[in-house]
Formats: structure tokens, sequence, C-alpha cells
């Protein structure tokens, strides 16, 4: 057994308390000052059914799930019981946390189930495999563990303080962070139950090798997953106000944006539906304030009206599009990049968007502060694109990263001193919407300021707001709009820091072109890869609209050939790409998947093997290679 | 109120309100049919505004799509012409956002009961402080004459060629049960209860529902429609509070079940001065600042926090 990483697995049904779980889990790894990331894997219901969550420590940068676990706690599903029977029923549900994990245990692995509410006999060739694949099996009564010490639901807190003792951790780190949770009776009995839980199984006798590794921060390290990061990203950038209607997995931006804003003075508004919502951020907006709004695939359909509106009163405005399988409702609970067209070109006429899409825990929160600097210099509407993957995987990332000064500035708007300057109109109106400005932006008033009166509207208008079709004014007001995105390309490549993100030798042979939530995976792969001796960097493109030309360009011309990674059947980025750039066709070939799960990194080094080296199709049917063009 | 957003409260600082000061400078030529309703709107609305003492600066108008849609051109004030259905759910939000503004919406029967019925609902749910103007005409007049959610039942049009075989909607009821907390129609022939409702619906504190009557004389032939009217305050033959919700439900259906009869009731039908607006009830729990937000984006003292501050529970 490595002992540089260490991945556990727990197991369960829904409703189980799998999630909280891991999470104390996980940042009690990270407060032994390993790099932590998590993987979920849920069904789309709220008891019962088959869930896990993979923790992957390490004492060096942890990027992506790995490829297999180490260590399994199966527990139960104790929801799948009917409580009219008192006693446990043992049906399919309740073995599945040891029949649906076995397959991605790595040899040597530990597993240890609850042999309360699961049975081995009933898994299938449970023996031969333990055998097989050099398994070490401890069974523990855990649900009668916790009944004893405390109640049953406890199952989860005798699990951890068993692989506590099984990977010799101390139980006092675990007290800590429930001591953070819980008071009273609740903690003292789940301290209880850790406490004899631990020294049971420490009397055990072990027949592993496995053990946590060790690790030391030279900074302090805060557990979050992509949803808190675009969150804070917006808090810190002064978003004071959200509208949403609760959809997976844009429902957590959602919440947590909740939970804060009204204790720093924001607003927040659950609404009766997606278009309502992006409507009201579009209201707060013209107000003056920094809102927000975003939905999952299907509340974005919705919210297609509302953004073209945005776009043509030039109003700011920031959405959140937390990507989930589809089409219509798809798969709830399953990542996929499928909504990429859907997001660049949702809404009528030639409309103009910015869309960013982050690739990592840390990246989201730089390209969410980023969206709102950009939608409210340039009064356009921003899409913040993750998935469910990025939205609910937790990372441990420096603190540090987030110590940055708020930037509450609205952006193009004037003062009433800068209005009194401003050109009116001979009537007195304010001429809102000038044709003139060079960079396409015209400054804006907000309404409650003197002299400032201008109309909004959808229609196409004149400099002073009213609805006008003349062909001159049409053309002067499509060309500034259009304008606007060519400032924002020059605004992003000027900057100090790009975006995108370069990774592996600078003048490696071959290229991997990856977007949003998979980078991580592809950096992993971009190491296996160099280290079995090929020559491969990646870029990770983040900014999707405008489109960075130059750095994709310079990227593909410098490698021989490109993979490119997305997970989507119809290779969506690899389309953009060449829509953009006009060329490299013959270069670019797709290593797609669209099974409901993210890339693991072994999949993106099997891809580029084949893509380089040639060969038949992948191994498996999960992932899938569309060859460039002309081969 | 600040420097920053001055044209509040003008007018309470002794400043002049003339009704001229809603006309557009640069009124474009109103595209409504000779004889609509709809100039009767404008007209009561520019009434109301000195009345309610506010000025074009501090009012924003919000308005849907359609020939209502148009209120917006001829108004001069802050305005948002926005989309079929949407102007509530952009206003409440604005009216959250800076409570110092006075807030307007506008839009047609097809627009607020049809496309924009959900929001009408939670809107009035949620008693926002704002007025609700609803051009009745019965009709689709700017998508040339279909059939609207206010057309009686039997209304023949090219899309509904058999007659519809669809009740209209009780806008009035609705309003009531979904929670508005003023409620009111007013016809576009009666200009002088036009303005005094407006007025008094304006200076409500919470949502204010007007059915403004308005004839189609292109879509809807008999630009009489509405005429005669009976004013149901000023009637004797009508006796009921406005204030018990009992009494205002069955007037509301009466009165509603009367419009398709021929017999037009107008008035005040349902206004409740206890229920505190939504604004109110989220100070009042601690879940909205009392500073209006929108100020604090001008404060250059104001205090901003940051995420960092808030990674406790993440360390």
């Amino acid at each position: 057994m490595t002992g540089e990483e260490l991945i556990w697995r727990i197991a369960g049904g829904s409703g189980d308390g799998i999630d909280s779980t891991s999470q104390n889990f996980t940042k009690a790894l990270m407060r032994t000052g390993l790099d932590v990331f998590t993987h979920r894997h849920y069904p789309s219901r709220i008891r019962g059914g088959h869930t896990y969550v993979e923790v992957r420590a390490a004492d060096h940068a942890v990027k992506s799930r790995g490829d297999g676990y180490d260590f399994l706690l199966a527990l139960g599903d104790s929801f799948a019981r009917n409580p009219q029977d008192g006693e446990a029923y043992y049906g399919n549900e309740e073995v599945k946390p040891l029949t649906e994990n076995l397959d991605e245990l790595r040899e040597g692995g530990v597993i240890v189930y609850d042999e309360g509410l699961l049975d081995t006999d009933e898994v299938e060739d449970f023996d031969e495999r333990v055998e097989e694949n050099d398994w070490h099996v401890y069974p523990l009564d855990l649900r009668s563990l916790a009944r004893e010490h405390g109640r049953e639901i406890m199952r989860n807190t005798a699990g951890v303080a068993a692989t506590a003792a099984l990977i010799d951790m101390d139980t006092e780190i675990f007290e800590e962070l429930m001591a953070d949770t819980m008071s009273g009776e609740m903690l003292e009995t789940n301290v209880e139950v850790l406490e004899e839980a631990h020294a049971e199984v420490s009397e055990m006798e072990f027949t592993h090798d496995l053990e946590v590794p060790t690790g030391s921060h030279n900074e302090e390290q805060v557990l979050l997953n992509g949803s808190h990061s675009v969150a804070y990203g917006a808090i810190d950038e002064g978003c004071r106000f959200i509208a949403g209607y609760p959809m997976t997995p844009w429902t957590d931006v959602f919440t947590i944006m909740t939970q804060h804003l009204p204790s720093i003075g924001g607003i927040s508004e659950q609404v009766e539906d997606e278009i309502a919502a992006a409507s009201l951020a579009i209201g707060a907006s013209h107000a003056g304030v920094k809102a927000m709004s975003g939905s999952s695939g299907g509340g974005f359909a919705l919210m297609s009206e509302p953004l073209g509106l945005a776009e043509m009163t030039e109003t700011p405005l920031v959405l959140v599009e937390a990507m989930r399988a589809g089409p219509s409702t798809g798969m709830p609970t399953k990542p996929e990049q499928g909504d990429l067209e859907h997001i660049l070109y949702t809404s009528q006429g030639d409309s103009n968007r910015v869309v960013f899409a982050p690739g990592t825990v840390a990246e989201a929160y730089e390209q969410s502060r980023e969206a709102f600097r950009v939608a409210y210099e340039y009064q356009i509407p921003v899409v913040i694109v993750i998935d469910q993957k990025l939205s609910g995987e937790l990372a441990s990332v420096p603190a540090s990263h987030f110590d940055r000064e708020p930037n509450p500035d609205l952006g193009s708007v004037l003062s009433e001193e800068e209005i009194a300057e401003a050109p009116h109109h001979a009537s007195g109106t304010f001429n809102r919407f000038r044709h003139d400005p060079e960079d396409g932006v015209s400054p804006r008033s907000i309404p409650g300021q003197k002299d400032g009166r201008f109309l909004a509207t959808g229609n196409e208008h004149t400099p002073q707001g009213h609805i006008e079709e003349s062909p001159d004014n049409r053309v002067a007001q499509v060309d500034r709009r259009t304008r606007k995105l060519e400032s924002i390309r020059s605004d992003l490549d000027d900057k100090e820091h790009s975006n995108q993100t370069y990774y592996g030798p600078e003048d490696a042979e071959h290229g991997i072109l990856v977007w949003g939530s998979q980078q991580g995976s592809v950096e992993e792969a971009v190491d296996r890869l160099n280290e079995q001796g090929e020559s491969v960097k990646m870029l990770g493109v983040s900014d999707l609209m405008p489109y960075p030309k130059e750095d994709v360009t310079a990227f593909l011309e410098s490698v021989d050939e490109c993979l490119v990674v997305e997970m989507n059947i119809t290779a969506q980025f690899r389309g953009l790409t060449q829509k953009e750039l006009g060329r490299f066709g013959e270069k670019m070939s797709s290593l797609l998947k669209y099974n409901g799960n993210p890339f693991e990194p072994a999949e993106v080094v099997e891809g580029f093997d084949i893509q380089v080296n040639g060969g038949d199709e992948p191994p498996t049917a999960q992932t899938r290679i569309e060859p460039a063009a002309g081969d | 109120m600040s420097k920053s957003f001055s044209a509040i409260g003008q007018a309470a600082q002794g400043e002049e309100i003339d009704r001229e000061a809603f006309t557009p400078g640069i009124e474009p030529q109103a595209t409504w049919c000779p004889g609509c309703g709809d100039f009767s709107v404008l007209k009561a609305l520019k009434g109301a505004m000195p009345e309610v003492g506010r000025t074009p600066d501090e009012t924003l108008l919000v308005t849907g799509i359609g020939c209502s849609g148009k209120l917006n051109s001829y108004f001069e004030s802050y305005g948002m012409h926005s989309i079929h259905g949407r102007s509530l759910p952009i206003a409440r939000a604005a009216k959250l956002a800076n409570p110092g503004l006075e807030v307007i919406a506008a839009g047609g029967d097809g627009d607020g009961y049809g496309i924009g019925g959900n929001h009408f609902m939670h809107t009035a749910r949620e008693n926002h402080d704002m007025t609700y103007i609803v051009f009745n005409n019965e009709i689709f007049g700017l998508t040339k004459g279909q059939t609207s959610p206010t057309s009686p039942k039997g209304h023949e049009s090219k899309t509904q060629p058999h007659g519809s075989a669809k009740d209209p909607i009780r806008p009035l009821s609705l309003a009531l049960t979904s929670g508005a907390s003023y409620i009111a129609r007013t016809a576009a022939v009666n200009p002088r209860q036009a303005t005094e409702i407006l007025t008094e619906a304006i200076e409500h504190d919470g949502f204010a529902h007007v059915d403004f009557l308005t004839q189609c004389p292109t879509w809807n032939k008999d630009a009489k429609q509405y005429v005669p009217y009976t004013d149901v305050q000023d009637s004797e033959e009508f006796d009921f509070d406005v204030h018990d919700r009992q009494e205002a439900a069955e007037m509301m259906h009466e009165t509603e079940d009367k419009l398709y009869e021929g017999e037009v009731l107008t008035g005040r039908f349902y206004i409740d001065e206890e229920r505190r607006s939504y604004g109110e009830e989220k100070r009042s729990t601690g879940e909205m600042s009392e500073e209006p937000l929108a100020e604090r984006y001008f404060d250059a003292e104001a205090d901003w926090e940051r995420s960092y501050d808030l990674l406790d529970a993440h360390k």
C-alpha cells in the first residue's frame, strides 16, 4: 500500500448521514496536514438507494478522485427496512453498499462492514473475491455498538471510529469536529460511541498494512466545494441580492448565499419560478444592487427570455448554470457538460453574453469575482458554468486564497454629479444608450438619481431608451453592443492572470484541451503520462465567450495533436473551438464520456494512449473516442 | 436619504409637482389607436402622481409587452419596458433593492392574468408595496385580436373560431385569494374615479391591484363596452364593507358575473390597511436590513463583509 495517499469510501443509503460523516472525516484528514478531495455519488431520492462519498487524502496536491480506492466503510441502508417489521429486513437494498462498491476496491484494500445490517452470504462470490484481491475484511456490528452507547443513527460515528482505529488516527480530532457542530446530549453520546468503538476495534488484530499518510501544510487550509467558492466570490465582489428556485445542483449556491446574505445586509428571495428568479435579479440590478440568479439546465432554459432582456437593456446580471445530465430533467444528481451550447446560444437574436467555466474549486472563486466585475463594468449578462461535480466536490484550499479586499464598485454607473455633466437630450432626458462609446459601454444611471431618467426596453431603442426601429439607429446600437465583447476580450487578454490554466511541460509534443470540472482529472492524467515517458501538456479553457482565440491558437500550434476531453456525446467544446478558430479540425480528436460519472484520470490516460498510439475502441464502454477530421 | 438618490423625497421637501412633469419632452407619437382606453390610463396616472407627491425621478414604472407596455413611452419617469408577463418580478425586486422608489407595474390582461398569472398570484401573496395596473380590455390588441383570459365565454376570434369554451378569469377574486391588500376596478370611461383610485392605490402600503377596464375600439368593436358603469361606493344599491374580506369576496363575485351581463361595477372592492407589506415583514424578521440596500453602493463609508471572515466553518 502506498504511504502517500489514502482513498476512503463510505457507502450506504441516502439519508443515513453519509454526506455529513464524510465531510467531518475529510476535514479531520485535512487537519492532520493532508490535501483532500472528495467525490460524491448519490441517487435522486431523499432516503435509501445507494450512495457513496470517496475521500482522497495525500501528502501532495490532490486534484481529482483516484482510480479505485483503498478503504470501504459499508454501512447498511437503514431506511430500506420496513420500520413496521421491527427487526432489520435484509433485502437487496441492504447489501448494495457491499455489492456496488467492490469492483473499484484496490488489491490489498480494507473492508469494514456493518454486520448488524449486511450479510456477506448474500453477496455473490464474496469470499472468493476477498481472497483473490487480498482484501482485509473486518465485520463489525456497528448498529449494536451505536445502540448500546447511543442511538442507531450513530452507526456512522462508530464506523468512523473503526476507520480511525484501523489506520491509526487519534479520535481527539473527531471529537473536536463534533463539538463544532453538536452540543449537549447529542455530543456526549456521539463521543461515547466514538470512544467505545475506537477502543473495541483497537483491540482487534489487524492483518492489513494500510496507514493514513502524514503531511503538513505550510499555511491554513479550508475545506469547501465549488458552490461555496462561487458564493464567496460573489460576496467578495459585492453581490448582495440573489433570487432563485431550487433545482439540483444549483440549489447549493442558492442556499449558501441565502445563509449569509441577510446577516451581511443582503437580500435573498426564493420565488415562484426561474423566469421570476432571473427577472428579480434584473430588477435589483436595475435599481443599483449587485445581483445574481441561476439554475440548472431545465431552470436555466426558463431564463432564456430574461437573459435576452438583460442583454438588450444592458442590465448587469450574473447567472450560475450548474449543469447536470440532460436533456429535460435528465439525471438530477449526475454530472454532464451537455449544456454548453444551450448556455452559449440560448435567447433570441444576435445576443452577447459572457461565459466563464472555472475548472477547480479554487478557480470558481476567482471567476465568480471576475463574472461580477465584467457584468457591471460592461453591463452585460455573465454566466458562470459549473456542474454537479464541481458544485459538490470538497477540496482543501489555502485560506489565504480568499483573503482579498471586497469590491462593491458598481462599474459603469454615474454619480449624480456625473449625471449632471453627462449628455442629455434637449428634452432633459439622460442619454443612457449613447451610440458613441468606443468600448461599447454607455454609463448608466440608477432610478432615484436626479435627472438620470431613462427607459430600459427590450425593444430596439434610441439613446434615451425610446423604442425606435430606424435603420441607422439599429445599426449603431447593434454595433455598439457587439463592440463590448471585443472590449471584454482585450480586457481579459491584458490581465496579468489569464483565466486559462496551463499544465505540464511547455515544450510537450501533445496537448489535451479541457474545460470546466474535468480539469483536475486531466492534470493528474498529464502527470501520469509524462511519468510514463509521454510528452503532454494541458490547456484548461475557462473563457468560453468571448473565446480566448489567441491562447488556444498558440496552444494548438505548439502541439502535434490534441485530445479534447469533455462530458457529453456531441463534442460541444471541440465544436466551439473549431467554430471560433476556423481550423485545427485535423489536430483535435475527442475523448467523451456521458454515463453520469466524471472522468477518472486513468480513463484520460487510456484515451490519450489510443489517440496517440493508435488502437481500438476503449476497453470499456464508458468513454468514447471521436477521431479528428480526416482520420 | 443620502445624496446619491437625491430625487427620492424631493417632493416632500416642498418641491411642486406638476402633472406635466410626467409628460416626456420627446414624447413619441402615441401608437395607440384613436379612441383607445389606454389614453385614459396614462391621463389618470399623470393626474395621480402630483396627488401622491412623487416626482418622475423617484418613480419606476415597469411594464410588460403589448399596447399597455407602451405606457412607458408616454410617461416620463425611470422605466423598464420588459417582457411579456414579467413586469411584477422585476418591479418587486427593484422595490426591495430601494424601498424609497415609487414602484408601479402595468400590463394588459393577457400579460398579467395569462402569461404572468403565476407572478400575479405570488406578488399579491407576498404583498409587495407597489401598484399594479392591469389594462383589461378583454382582448389581445397588439397581436391583432385574439381571445384573452378575460374575454367572455363564447368569444369568437381567429384563435377561437368556435367561440371560447373557457370562462373568463376573475381577476379581483384572484387578487383577493392571493393576498392583495388593495383591490379596485375602475374604467377608462370614468377619469375622475380612475385618478382617485390610482392615487389611493399608489399611496397604499402593500400590493395594490387595479383592474382598469379599457375599451379596445379596434378589436373589441364596441368602443363603449364599459358604459354605463356604476360606482359601487356611490350607489345606494351596494352596501358592503371594503375592509371585510367575506363581504368583499361576495361583492367581487357579483361584480365579475355582472361584467359579462353588461353591468359594469367599479370602485374599491377590498382594502386591508393592517396587513404589513412584504418589505416590512422581511425587515421585522431580520431577513432584510432597515437601510435601503441600493444606498450602500454609493456610501464610501459602508462596511463590506468579506468571505474570508466567513471561513471558520470550513477550517
